[in-house]
């Protein structure tokens, strides 16, 4: 028993290829915790960086900073009277937040934070995640159909048409992606951990080959998936100046916050899809120029220094914190806070660990600039009207996606095809 | 009327345009709670689909009934409640309503109070116009300019608490002048202001003005013609939006108003995004007229001799001012009693509001609320 938990250790595959039901279970655990204290510090994330865009401070009383704050308003929803409109469809009122969350969390299944950290690695992966992630507007409509009232049906309309549209340009930007792995090999792969291996064996990310084809294919994508998530400028489906809360007007309590931890799942999600397409997934940066044995130290090192950094920060923040009997449990609490990610940072820094680490670093890092452009394009932007909505997935993402396709295409058989007009 | 009977009446109303495959129509209450119906206003929506094939205004959920309160109090005794009546705009009201019995005494206010209410009313107007600059943007999505515009509003609600002690409903004047003289640095706090604001407009409209969704959600939406403005008696920025050059400062001036000089911004194209650039405009003549009146202050008494119990003659005035949101017009009617015999307010807000229907049929949901956004109603003001 002990030896078939152990012997996985030593391979360099992820569970699901070494068929080791122990790891599955305890990675899937761990994804799934890892991505609600995620959603957890997105949420607070979210409302700090606001905050600062918007002159003001943003959440301060819980915690030291607020830190604390969406820990409280998550034990304040799940406490909360769970209201149920007297003519909702009661099961499928029941249902749709599940059905949210699942779908949100399904995707993450094949979603490689590294070589080895992945549950599975699917020869199909990219196209499991795009059909799962789809899967979610089916809980939105069940949630506005059996909210039995009009502004969440119109919300879940909205979704549903709006989601439907921006899939495509989303797919069609993922097939440009997907043929640009066949160029070093000849054959080309759909499994996520395949895409990535392909980025570093043709030595750039698919965002800089067949310049501009990858970077506008990037573009569309990271414009549709903002749509495709539901949020600001497109945040139609619940529309706070039109219609109320949209679908989830008439949820409360621990079922609205379902609907909140599927929507950050979901960003991450599509976050994840765009770092693993077209920014090199769990790559660290150069990887072609900056490799052999010093770089790859140096690279390793990163991920513990950085946690060492803000345990710093967080003792700096402790030292100034004035002395007084109010402040003493918020003071301790940095102190204890700085304290954690310091020795999470010595763990980090260990020779053995580092190397398998720093992958859900690098990966973690450039999807997180991903969400903090969702947070940028939220304080930024006004909503789009909904027929001006249609009009950009339709005329403008789908012809570009479709460009990109085809360019990609041609740029991939270029020899063929000048040795065709040669001859 | 119950709300069955509404609904069947709604019914009666003209079909519009024939709908896709016959589907029925949604009718969707919007209101009076809601998040962006500007306090308590009802809208209901005949909806097919997105599209707004009729809609109906509800009015009436804020009604304090503030003219008949008038024939109870005194003349003097009226003067705070006009405040509440447009709360985000409460310095113009009182000036209104304090030039109307004025009129009537034929008292002659003195010329440092003149200037002194000219300088109010004009930072009353820049407040007025950044809450529905933070609003109406916010109504269209865009969160953060409202934190800019009330950050930015603050200022002058400070100029407002040192000044009389009140913030909001300020009840900044008295029949025959002003109760407060300026209080030291009254002047340079002003002018400070004044510079500040420039370049802070300048910031929203880096923000606002030339975004690309902006532009779009408001270009040729809630369009409403010159022939129809004036058929409805719409005054103010939206009357200006749609090209008439009609401002009471200019063409009837009251207060000094003759004393400065200001331009008055007009739109060209009469629809949401011309009516934004007039206001925008509109905010920084406002700061020149501050400017030029903190200047030309001069010494002197800041309020005339008006006996303590006011009762003016037998006879009836209508005085109107230019208030941020279009013509604020008092008429009153004395029976030469201490107390009015009738007091009615003509309010822009609610002669305004009028329009929604006209600028919002056969438009989308969105719109509605960019619309109501647009017209920069205040309830308390439709109500009364």
């Amino acid at each position: 028993m002990i030896q078939y938990i152990l012997q996985y250790l030593h391979s360099n595959v992820t569970p699901g290829e070494a068929g080791n039901l122990f790891w599955e279970v305890v990675y899937a655990l761990l994804i799934f915790a890892g991505i609600s204290v995620g959603v957890i510090f997105m949420n607070w994330f979210e409302r700090k960086v606001m905050a600062h865009m918007q002159v003001r401070i943003g959440p301060m009383r819980v915690g030291p900073h607020g830190l604390l704050q969406p820990i409280a308003d998550a034990l304040k929803l799940i406490i909360k009277e769970d209201l149920m409109p007297a003519n909702a469809d009661k099961i499928v009122f029941w249902f749709a937040p599940v059905c949210v969350v699942m779908t949100a969390f399904c995707g993450f299944i094949v979603v490689p934070f590294g070589r080895t950290h992945a549950i599975t690695d699917m020869n199909i992966g990219i196209l499991f995640m795009l059909g799962v992630s789809s899967l979610g507007v089916l809980g939105v409509i069940m949630a506005g159909w059996a909210s039995n009232s009009h502004y969440p049906l119109m919300g879940s309309l909205r979704s549903g048409a709006q989601m439907v549209s921006y899939e495509i340009a989303m797919s069609m930007t993922v097939v440009s992606a997907v043929m640009m792995t066949s160029m070093a090999t000849g054959t080309g792969t759909l499994s996520m951990i395949g895409i990535v291996q392909a980025q570093m064996q043709q030595h750039t990310w698919f965002a800089f080959s067949f310049f501009p084809v990858g970077i506008t294919a990037l573009g569309v994508f990271s414009i549709a998936m903002v749509a495709e998530t539901n949020r600001a400028p497109f945040d139609l489906p619940e529309a706070e100046s039109e219609l109320v809360a949209g679908f989830l007007t008439e949820y409360s309590g621990f079922r609205w916050s379902l609907f909140f931890l599927a929507e950050y799942a979901s960003m991450m999600a599509v976050s994840a899809i765009a770092t693993t397409l077209w920014l090199g997934g769990w790559l660290h940066p150069f990887p072609n120029l900056l490799s052999g044995k010093i770089w790859d130290t140096a690279f390793s090192l990163v991920p513990g220094m950085t946690f060492l950094a803000l345990a710093v920060l967080c003792l700096f923040y402790y030292v100034r914190m004035p002395r007084i009997r109010a402040m003493r449990a918020d003071a301790l609490g940095l102190a204890g806070f700085g304290g954690v990610l310091g020795m999470i940072g010595v763990v980090m820094l260990l020779p053995g660990v580092r190397e398998r680490i720093q992958d859900i670093y690098w990966f973690t890092l450039k999807a997180g600039f991903f969400m903090y452009l969702y947070i940028w394009y939220r304080t930024t932007f006004p909503r789009y009207r909904f027929d001006q909505l249609m009009k950009i997935g339709w005329k403008v993402l789908l012809p570009i996606s479709i460009g990109v396709v085809i360019l990609t295409a041609l740029i991939g058989v270029r020899q063929e095809l000048l040795a065709l007009v040669w001859r | 009327m119950s709300d069955n009977q509404f609904y069947d009446s709604l019914d009666e109303l003209e079909p519009g345009h024939s709908t896709f495959l016959d589907s029925n129509e949604l009718v969707l209450n919007m209101g009076p709670q809601h998040p962006s119906t500007h306090g308590v206003l009802r809208v209901i929506l005949k909806l097919d689909g997105e599209k707004v094939n009729d809609l109906e205004c509800v009015i009436g959920y804020l009604h304090r009934g503030i003219e008949k309160i008038a024939e109870n109090r005194t003349w003097a005794q009226f003067g705070p409640f006009v405040d509440r009546l447009d709360y985000t705009a409460a310095v113009s009201n009182s000036l209104g309503y304090c030039l109307a019995v004025e009129k009537l005494l034929g008292v002659e206010v003195p010329k440092r109070a003149q200037y002194l209410r000219v300088i109010l009313t004009e930072l009353c107007r820049l407040a007025s116009h950044q809450v529905w600059l933070g609003t109406h943007v916010l109504d269209i999505g865009a969160v953060t300019p409202l934190f800019y515009a009330f950050r930015d509003r603050e200022d002058i609600l400070n100029v407002f608490e040192k000044y009389c002690g009140a913030r909001l409903t300020t009840h900044a004047f008295r029949i025959g002048g002003c109760r407060y003289d300026a209080y030291a640095g009254f002047a340079q706090e002003i002018l400070h202001i004044c510079d500040d604001l420039g370049p802070k407009i300048d910031e929203y409209r880096d923000l606002i003005t030339g975004n690309r969704i902006w532009l779009q959600r408001t270009k040729n939406v809630g369009y409403i013609s010159a022939e129809d403005c004036i058929a409805f008696g719409i005054t103010g920025p939206v009357l200006r939006a749609s090209a008439i050059q009609w401002d009471l400062r200019k063409k009837q001036p009251y207060s000094s108003y003759e004393d400065f000089e200001f331009d008055i911004p007009i739109g060209t194209a009469g629809d949401t995004f011309d009516r934004y650039v007039v206001r925008v405009e509109e905010m920084r003549q406002s700061i020149r007229i501050i400017r030029q009146a903190v200047e030309g202050l001069m010494e002197g008494p800041i309020i005339a001799r008006v006996p303590k119990v006011i009762k003016p003659p037998v006879g009836e005035v209508y005085v109107s001012i230019e208030a941020p949101k279009g013509e604020l017009g008092f008429f009153l009617v004395s029976d030469g009693t201490a107390q009015p015999y009738r007091v009615r307010v003509r309010p822009p807000s609610f002669i305004n509001l009028q329009a929604l229907t006209k600028m919002a049929k056969g438009s989308l949901v969105a719109d509605v609320v960019a619309i109501i956004g647009t017209l920069d109603i205040v309830l308390g003001e439709v109500d009364r």
